[in-house]
């Protein structure tokens, strides 16, 4: 991928103003207000129907989450703007918390489209199937992701471990600018968890910046973050250093309430 | 953006739809003896001919119309039919470029300029130009090695003992009510004939096109390979917008004896009517293969993407010991279209062999029903039988059917059979926008994984034609 596309000094990544959105016609986020920098990886943590995999959703653009309000500027675009496969495009990767299958299509096959897709749109030559195949088996060893995988359709039959190995691999291969990764550990045992938080330490650059959506402290021990953000009733309630999440794991998502509640009372 | 994703995924009109205006020469509208007689007198048939078109004719007086299809469709009037219709010509083209221009430039707009085939591609053409065949080319190549191709028409008169020997020795005249029709009026087709031991070196093909307005399309085909031969064939088809429907009604005869193998795929794209379901072609085809002899083989595949209403079962009869059957086929009901497809195998011989994968797609509000049966008759010791029927839905209008009909009556035989119904979910197809594809491509990548299976099993022309067919009909299809 060509090192241009990465706009030295651009540093702002994301730019997230006072975003409202409903999820099935329900409020869910209530005013996000979050800045992003190339090189950063912030943790968004939460308890279940805080908004977590909404935020994600909306900054992915998928149908069915509607913005009420506010703005997202992505390396100074309107990110609302586009649709799905232009932010794909443009550089944005949502690891899914539940990758989907799709019977019939080659796991390789399917990467191929979707990079010489976004390469055709980048105005790069499209990269033939020799070159691919060079590109995945290389990548492929970041995740431990066997041949035998990248044959089969995708995700059909695999593992949770390895559906989310499959996530980090693709982000490896479409080379994003921000990756949103929305509850990757969940429903990894420790050595999965372990595999993956080595693909995705490997990922980190300079010129990236990654959103790591997770209920569970446990994946930010080995995925240490620059942020830690607590998302709370569809805002963020507090934000720190990576010792918040230490304090969220001893004192639990009632901390956050209580603290809430002081503010207000103030 | 809502599920509009797959509803949006194309809005494009039929290409093919055009009309060429050529002088044609029409016999009246409506049947009778007369017509037959008419029909077969303008082409020159010997008496024997003309006899068999008329039992044929006086048979299906006696017939009634079948209805068990799961299809819908509004009377047809037998009677206000053009039943022949042929461009006006003075003598029979040495070349190509004797051809009427008007012709050959509607064969040029349909992608099959004649004269690059005839360089290029290697695949002899049989044209056939509503109910005439124009040109054949490469007849005299496929000479040298004894092996016959030309319009059926030709074969009566150049080949008349092999046409005599097989015709209807597969779909005998009496054997259904379109196949009964199709013989006593049946105008034009194709005619193969392999020589024992001989590999015929090219695909064979063959283009129609129906238009001249309510001419309905009557094709005949026979295809014989003789002991240890081996032949593909290739057909596929378009037609023009019209307003009234179009029956065609054609038959295929394929024989394959001792050793020999048949391959015959069809690329079929006739105009399937508009997105309000008008106009559109009746295609009620008889497909049917003979394993006559041991260890022959024959193999039906096909794609289908067009026609209102469909009506068709390719079949093998699998009567020498050892034979082995075969159907790939992919059918596509969007907009308004309905289809009753599937395919016949009877295992009749020792040690025979059928395999089936039947791929349906429907989308829009079309109805994609599949019909198949597995007969094992009593003498069919051994028997195998493989069956596959997938059907995907593209929206929630559409419906997919199943009836297969297994009748075994050999204790040793072995048959299988699975089926499964699936859709293209709004997540998969996010995670492929997600991914960079556009939502067009999503849908056919996905579509084309679906149908893997049966395109592997095209001639390669075909599987790439296949491909972009698919993209094309599923334009405009609803989420």
């Amino acid at each position: 991928m060509s090192k241009d596309f990465y706009i030295r000094g651009r540093r702002d990544m994301l730019e997230i103003r006072d975003l409202h959105a409903t999820a099935g016609g329900k409020p869910v986020l209530k005013g996000i207000d979050l800045t992003v920098h190339a090189g950063e990886v912030h943790a968004i943590m939460g308890p279940n129907a805080s908004g977590k995999s909404t935020l994600a959703h909306v900054l992915a653009g998928r149908d069915g989450f509607l913005v009420t309000k506010g703005t997202v500027t992505y390396r100074g675009k309107d990110l609302l703007a586009m649709t799905p496969e232009d932010r794909a495009r443009e550089g944005v990767f949502l690891g899914f918390q539940y990758p989907v299958e799709i019977p019939g299509v080659g796991n390789s096959y399917f990467l191929k489209s979707a990079l010489n897709a976004i390469r055709k749109h980048r105005g790069l030559p499209e990269l033939d199937a020799a070159d691919f195949l060079q590109l995945i088996k290389e990548k492929a060893k970041l995740v431990q992701i066997g041949e035998s995988l990248l044959n089969r359709p995708v995700n059909e039959g695999f593992s949770g471990g390895e559906k989310k190995r499959n996530e980090i691999l693709q982000m490896a291969i479409l080379d994003p600018a921000v990756a949103i990764l929305d509850e990757t550990d969940s429903g990894l045992d420790i050595d999965a968890l372990k595999t993956v938080a080595d693909g995705i330490n490997g990922l980190r650059r300079p010129d990236r910046a990654m959103l790591l959506i997770t209920h569970y402290q446990r994946l930010l021990d080995y995925v240490v973050p620059d942020f830690v953000h607590v998302l709370y009733d569809g805002r963020l309630a507090k934000s720190g250093g990576k010792e918040l999440a230490l304090d969220l794991e001893e004192k639990g998502y009632g901390w956050i309430e209580q603290e809430r509640k002081k503010v207000e009372t103030r | 953006m809502t599920d509009d994703t797959l509803e949006q995924v194309t809005k494009r009109e039929y290409r093919y739809g055009f009309v060429t205006d050529v002088e044609m020469e029409t016999i009246p509208k409506g049947l009778s003896e007369d017509i037959v007689r008419m029909i077969s007198a303008k082409k020159e048939e010997p008496e024997w001919l003309l006899e068999w078109r008329l039992k044929a004719y006086r048979h299906w007086l006696t017939m009634r119309e079948p209805r068990w299809a799961n299809l819908r469709y509004p009377t047809i009037d037998y009677q206000n039919l053009y039943y022949y219709a042929a461009p006006k010509m003075k003598a029979k083209p040495k070349s190509l470029d004797e051809i009427d221009p008007e012709i050959r430039r509607t064969y040029e707009k349909l992608g099959i300029p004649l004269a690059e085939q005839e360089r290029l591609a290697g695949v002899a053409v049989d044209a056939v130009f509503d109910s005439v065949s124009v040109a054949t080319t490469f007849k005299d190549k496929l000479a040298k090695l004894g092996i016959f191709f030309c319009s059926f028409s030709e074969a009566v008169h150049e080949h008349p003992d092999l046409v005599r020997k097989w015709l209807g020795s597969v779909v005998p005249y009496s054997d259904n009510f379109f196949a009964t029709l199709n013989s006593a009026v049946f105008s034009d087709g194709s005619f193969c004939y392999v020589p024992k031991g001989v590999r015929c070196p090219m695909e064979l093909s063959t283009y129609f096109r129906i238009n001249a307005k309510d001419t309905g399309q009557f094709e005949r085909t026979l295809i014989i390979a003789d002991e240890g031969s081996y032949v593909s064939y290739l057909e596929g088809c378009t037609a023009p917008m019209r307003d009234t429907n179009q029956l065609h009604a054609a038959v295929v005869e394929l024989v394959a004896l001792d050793n020999a193998t048949i391959k015959y795929s069809t690329v079929q794209n006739w105009y399937p009517g508009d997105k309000d379901g008008n106009g559109g072609i009746f295609n009620f085809v008889t497909k049917r293969g003979r394993c006559k002899g041991v260890n022959s083989r024959i193999t039906w595949t096909q794609v289908e993407t067009g026609s209102a209403i469909t009506w068709k079962y390719p079949s093998c009869i699998l009567q020498g010991d050892n034979s082995t059957g075969e159907f790939y086929s992919v059918a596509l009901a969007n907009h308004w279209q309905q289809a009753d497809t599937g395919t016949k195998m009877v295992h009749i011989g020792k040690n025979t062999k059928s395999t089936i994968i039947s791929k349906g797609i429907s989308a829009g509000h079309g109805q994609n029903t599949y019909r198949g049966r597995v007969e094992i008759l009593k003498g069919a010791a051994n028997a195998r039988n493989y069956s596959q029927c997938d059907s995907l839905l593209l929206g929630d209008q559409c419906g997919a059917h199943t009836f297969p009909y297994l009748d075994v009556q050999n204790p040793t035989a072995q048959v299988e059979h699975e089926a499964s119904t699936s859709k293209i979910g709004e997540d998969q197809l996010f995670y492929c926008r997600q991914r960079g594809l556009s939502s067009e491509d999503a849908v056919n990548l996905i579509v084309n994984g679906f149908c893997k299976r049966v395109f592997k099993e095209l001639p390669m022309e075909f599987a790439v034609e296949s491909q972009k067919l698919l993209g094309v009909s599923l334009e405009g299809s609803v989420g």
